[in-house]
């Protein structure tokens, strides 16, 4: 089984150099930590490219936040637009990848990330403006929800932010990839057979 | 004309009225018209629209005008932050209608640009499509068609924006991310109001680094702004 930081390393892998990127809040955020060498520039779509890390303490800037609220920092290379042309650009498709996290994902690709019924009501932010636009969707969660049951499903249950629009997901128990037909194993996570992989899977692995 | 007012309140007046439909920049806590929400609230105006990005927290921004109930509706893509908007909405008090950040951005943006309608894949197979016009287009790989849906673009009766700098004529310089939200919202407006941390002399400003140039601008005003930060986040020294 994979740690959090062992699931944003292997995410990491995921990512090309040159590649301008999105990450979500939460697990994906850890990926920025283990691109190593590569040429990775991140995206925040307030508006903004190149985002750096957190400011030292007394460095915050309240002009200068990312998508989660956050105090963050600019680097040689940042960008800064508006709104209307950071979505542009995330419609467009010049985002390579989105990494981001889900509540739900099924053998289709819908994701559901957003609302949870008579609970859950904040809204979307930009989660179905960059599912339904960058170039790779690749989602980032644990394999089971906190009463063990999959989260990888035959078919969402929960209101979806995207149909059809995941590539790639990695749990704590693996790597699947969407593909015709079903989920497709591509890695086990270290320790986990692929028995254990599909014993706790109710999507159809293929 | 003369665009320059001496406060909120003075470049407010006549403008307001209750039921109207108001677009304001700003997202989250930042870059928000804090001054121009502020005289709204003691102005009482009420039943107001807001297409805001976010709805505030409890006692800045949008959210001032909740606690007071001079809010009707709100378009918005996220309100996570605001127990208060979470209470109203959930009591049927207050309307809500959610957009995608990026529709939202959108629906000002070309609203502004006198372009009513647009399509967009964005929220395609979600309950955002529900009831909306649906549009195949061969935009996939060797023309394949893929399917979009109509967007309106927002007309507002006023726009209420935060920038950095003005000159006198109204063009405006924005401070790194709390650029955001304000073009669009200014641009879609029939009236707009600005609120700057300094208003400068014309001709300071380089032209080539104008963000968005005083046509949209109608009304300035220039004060101290709180700026508050929502989450303060940091890194230890090495």
């Amino acid at each position: 089984m994979w740690d959090r930081n062992q699931m944003a390393a292997r995410a990491a892998e995921e990512l090309e150099d040159g590649w301008y990127v999105n990450l979500g809040i939460g697990i994906p955020t850890l990926v920025a930590n283990y691109v190593g060498d590569k040429d990775i520039t991140l995206q925040s779509e307030n508006g903004m490219l190149g985002m750096g890390p957190f400011p030292f303490e007394g460095e915050e800037d309240p002009d200068l936040i990312n998508a989660g609220k956050q105090t963050i920092t600019e680097m040689d290379r940042t960008a800064y637009f508006d709104s209307a042309q950071s979505f542009g650009m995330i419609r467009g498709g010049k985002i390579a990848a989105a990494i981001l996290g889900a509540m739900e994902v099924d053998e289709k690709g819908d994701l559901a990330n957003w609302m949870i019924p008579g609970k859950l009501v904040k809204g979307m932010g930009g989660a179905m403006d960059l599912v339904a636009g960058v170039g790779r969707v690749i989602v980032v969660m644990d394999h089971t929800n906190k009463h063990g049951d999959s989260k990888l499903l035959k078919e969402c249950t929960l209101p979806l932010t995207g149909k059809g629009v995941v590539d790639r997901i990695i749990t704590n128990l693996g790597v699947l990839d969407v593909v015709e037909g079903g989920l497709k194993i591509v890695e086990c996570a270290d320790g986990v057979s692929e028995d254990d992989l599909r014993a706790a899977t109710e999507a159809t692995i293929i | 004309m003369k665009k320059i007012y001496p406060n909120a309140a003075a470049a407010l007046d006549g403008l307001l009225h209750d039921g109207m439909f108001i677009a304001a920049g700003g997202f989250g806590l930042c870059g928000i018209p804090e001054l121009l929400l502020s005289a709204i609230k003691d102005a009482g105006t009420k039943d107001l629209t807001f297409a805001s990005n976010n709805a505030g927290v409890d006692d800045f921004g949008i959210g001032i005008l909740l606690q007071t109930r001079q809010v009707k509706k709100m378009i918005s893509s996220y309100v996570g932050e605001n127990a208060e908007f979470m209470r109203q909405y959930l009591s049927g008090e207050l309307e809500l209608e959610f957009n995608p950040q990026g529709t939202l951005a959108e629906r000002m943006r070309s609203g502004g640009c006198g372009i009513p309608g647009f399509y967009t894949k964005t929220g395609v197979g979600t309950v955002i499509a529900d009831g909306k016009e649906h549009k195949d287009f061969p935009t996939g790989a060797d023309g394949a068609m893929e399917t979009y849906i109509m967007e309106n673009g927002i007309f507002a009766d006023l726009a209420i924006v935060k920038a950095w700098k003005a000159d006198e004529t109204g063009n405006l310089m924005f401070r790194k991310t709390a650029r955001n939200f304000n073009p669009p919202a200014a641009m879609c407006g029939k009236t707009c109001v600005v609120e700057v941390e300094e208003i400068v002399p014309t001709g300071s400003l380089d032209p080539d680094s104008i963000h968005l140039p005083g046509i949209y601008v109608h009304r300035i005003i220039q004060g101290d702004h709180e700026k508050r930060i929502e989450q303060r986040t940091v890194r230890e020294k090495a």
